[in-house]
C-alpha cells in the first residue's frame, strides 16, 4: 500500500474517537453555557469548569486514588466472582435441563430485582465491611452471566458439535475445545452485563453505608454540599467503569481475536 | 458386482441399514434395507432426491446416528458410534471460528497429543494440499465460503482417515466455484488414493468424481441402481465437457427424475394437507 492512502485510512480511524472527544466536549460547553446564564440552577447543576476546576482538590484532600484503588478492588472481586460461579451457574443449568426447567425463570426475574434494598440483611451478615458491598455486587450481577452462559452453550452450532464427535471427543475435550470456546463470546456479553449491575450496585451500597471508596465519598461530598466536588467523584465512578471495559475488551481480543 | 457381494478390496460394508424416525404424523421410514459396500481407494457417490435419506445414511455410517438397524462395517470391524477411521465433512460451515487456519487444521493432530511444532508442520502439508498455503494465519471469519470448506477438508484429511466421507460439502457454493473444488478433492484424491464416499444431490458433481455412484429413491430411501462411471483417470473439470460426461448425466438423470417427481408431489400434497388442517 502506499504512503498516501495509509496516511488516508489512519486519519480516517481517528475520526470515530475524536467525534466522541468533541461530543464529550460539546456537552460540557452547553452545560456551561446553561449555568452561566442561569438557564439551570447551578445550586443542583455546578458549571462544568467549576467541576473540572475541583479535580486537583479532590484528588489530594479527598484521597480519590486509594478510594478510586478500593472500588475498583471490590469490582474486580465482585467480576471474578461473578465469572466463576456465573459461567458454573449457567452451565450447570445447561447441563441439567430439569434444573435449568425449574429454575431458569427464577434467575431471570432475579436480574430485575432491586438487591440493593436487601442491604440491612447483607450487612446484618458481613458486618459494615467490603463484604457487604462485593456480595451485593455478586448477587445482582449474576443472573446475567448465568442467563448469558446458558444461552451461549445453548447455542451451540449443532455442526460443531457433530465435528468433536465425528473426531470421537470425550465429554471433557467437547466442552472445552469445542463448547466453551464457541459459546465465549456471549458469554462475554453476560459478564459486561454483570459488570455493570455490580458497578451500579457497589457504588450504590458504597453511598448507602456510607463505606468504602467513591460512593462513600460521593456522601461525604453531597452531604458537606459541595456540589463540584460531588459531580468530580462521580467523574471518578466513570473512570473504574472505563477501566473495567477496555481491560474486557482486551482480554475478549485475546480470547477471540477474530470472529 | 452385486451391491451385497463382499470382496477382500471392501473396507466399507453397509447391510441392510434401516433407519425409521418417530415424527408427529407418525413413524418414517428414511432409509429402507440399503446395502452397499466401497472398495479401497474408490470413489462412491450416493445420490438421491431430497428427502431420499441421504443425510440419515451419513449420519449413520459416520456414527452420528445409532439407533438404526443394520450393519456397518469399516475393514471388518463393526462400528456403532464415531470411529477414528471415517474422516467427515459436513455440508455446514464447520470450521472452528476461534481457531486460525492452521490451528484448525492441526485439531485432530493436537487431540493425538503430537507435539505443537510437528502439528504445525504437518497441517502446513495439508494446508498446501487443499491450496491455501499462505492462508495460514487467517481466521475462517476472513476467508470465503469455498475456502473454509477447504480448510474443513485439510482438517479432515490432517486425521489421515481410511474412508473420507463428505455430506454436500459444496452445497452453499456457486456453480464454478463448485467445479473448480472438485478439481482440488479429485486430485488429492487421487494423490493420496483416498477412499471417498460422497453424498450429493448434484449429478454433475457425482460423475465428474465418482468410479460409482449409488442412485436412491425417494422415501423411504432405498438402493435403486449403482451406476458405473467408465471415464478416464486422472480427471479434471474439462471432463464435464465429454460427450460420455453427457451420457451418464443423462442416464442418472432418467433414473432421478422419476424420484423427484414423487418427491415434489409428496411435498405439494403434503403442503395441501397442511393448509388444509389449518
Amino acid at each position: 500500500m502506499s504512503a498516501a492512502p495509509a496516511r488516508r485510512i489512519a486519519l480516517y480511524n481517528l475520526v470515530p474517537p475524536a467525534l466522541g472527544l468533541a461530543t464529550v466536549v460539546g456537552f460540557f460547553v452547553v452545560m456551561e453555557v446553561l449555568v452561566q446564564t442561569n438557564v439551570i440552577n447551578r445550586f443542583i447543576v455546578p458549571p462544568p469548569s467549576e467541576i473540572i476546576g475541583s479535580f486537583g482538590r479532590v484528588i489530594v484532600e479527598e484521597h480519590v486514588f486509594s478510594r478510586f484503588v478500593f472500588t475498583l478492588g471490590e469490582c474486580l472481586m465482585a467480576g471474578v466472582m461473578i465469572t466463576i460461579f456465573g459461567v458454573a451457574g449457567g452451565f450447570l443449568l445447561y447441563r441439567y435441563k430439569l434444573l435449568q426447567q425449574a429454575t431458569e425463570t427464577w434467575v431471570a426475574a432475579m436480574a430485575a430485582a432491586p438487591v440493593v434494598l436487601a442491604y440491612p440483611l447483607f450487612m446484618v451478615i458481613f458486618g459494615r465491611s467490603a463484604w457487604t458491598i462485593i456480595m451485593i455486587g455478586f448477587v445482582a450481577a449474576l443472573p446475567p452471566v448465568i442467563l448469558k452462559t446458558l444461552e451461549g452453550l445453548s447455542g451451540t452450532r449443532k455442526v460443531l458439535v457433530n465435528v468433536g464427535k465425528s473426531f470421537n471427543l470425550t465429554a471433557s475435550q467437547q466442552f472445552w475445545k469445542i463448547m466453551f470456546p464457541a459459546a465465549l463470546p456471549t458469554m462475554f456479553v453476560g459478564v459486561r452485563l454483570g459488570l455493570i449491575f455490580a458497578l451500579i450496585n457497589i457504588v450504590g451500597v458504597e453511598f448507602l453505608i456510607n463505606y468504602g471508596g467513591l460512593g462513600q465519598l460521593i456522601n461525604d461530598l453531597a452531604e458537606r454540599y459541595d456540589l463540584p466536588g460531588t459531580y468530580a467523584a462521580i467523574c471518578f465512578v466513570i473512570l473504574v467503569s472505563v477501566v473495567f471495559f477496555m481491560s474486557l475488551e482486551k482480554a475478549e481480543r485475546w480470547l477471540r481475536p477474530v470472529d | 458386482m452385486s451391491p451385497t457381494s463382499s470382496s477382500a478390496s471392501d473396507i466399507l460394508t453397509a447391510d441392510n441399514v434401516i433407519v425409521r424416525f418417530e415424527t408427529a404424523e407418525g413413524p418414517i421410514t428414511a432409509v429402507d434395507d440399503v446395502s452397499f459396500k466401497v472398495r479401497q481407494g474408490e470413489f462412491l457417490s450416493v445420490i438421491g432426491p431430497s428427502g431420499c435419506g441421504k443425510s440419515s445414511l451419513f449420519n449413520v455410517i459416520g456414527g452420528l446416528l445409532t439407533n438404526h438397524q443394520g450393519t456397518v462395517q469399516v475393514a471388518g470391524e463393526t462400528i456403532n458410534g464415531p470411529h477414528q477411521s471415517i474422516g467427515m465433512v459436513f455440508q455446514e460451515e464447520s470450521t472452528f471460528p476461534w481457531r486460525n487456519v492452521v490451528d484448525n487444521v492441526a485439531f485432530p493432530l493436537e487431540l493425538i497429543g503430537m507435539p505443537k511444532a510437528k502439528r504445525i508442520e504437518k497441517a502446513r502439508t495439508f494446508i498446501k494440499m487443499v491450496g491455501l498455503d499462505g492462508f495460514e494465519k487467517r481466521f475462517p471469519g476472513e476467508l470465503s465460503g469455498g475456502m473454509r470448506q477447504r480448510v474443513s477438508l485439510a482438517r479432515t484429511l490432517a486425521s489421515e482417515p481410511k474412508i473420507l466421507l463428505m455430506d454436500e460439502p459444496f452445497a452453499a457454493l456457486d456453480e464454478q466455484t463448485r467445479l473448480l473444488l472438485g478439481d482440488q478433492v479429485l486430485r488429492i484424491q487421487q494423490q493420496l488414493q483416498q477412499t471417498t464416499l460422497l453424498i450429493t444431490h448434484n449429478i454433475t458433481e457425482a460423475v465428474q468424481m465418482s468410479d460409482r455412484i449409488l442412485v436412491m429413491t425417494y422415501r423411504p430411501g432405498k438402493v435403486k441402481r449403482i451406476v458405473d462411471i467408465d471415464l478416464p483417470r486422472p480427471r479434471t473439470s474439462e471432463i464435464v465437457g465429454s460427450e460420455a460426461f453427457g451420457r451418464y448425466v443423462a442416464e442418472i438423470w432418467n433414473d432421478l427424475r422419476e424420484e423427484a417427481s414423487r418427491g415434489m408431489k409428496d411435498e405439494e400434497e403434503h403442503a395441501l394437507h397442511e393448509g388444509t388442517a389449518s
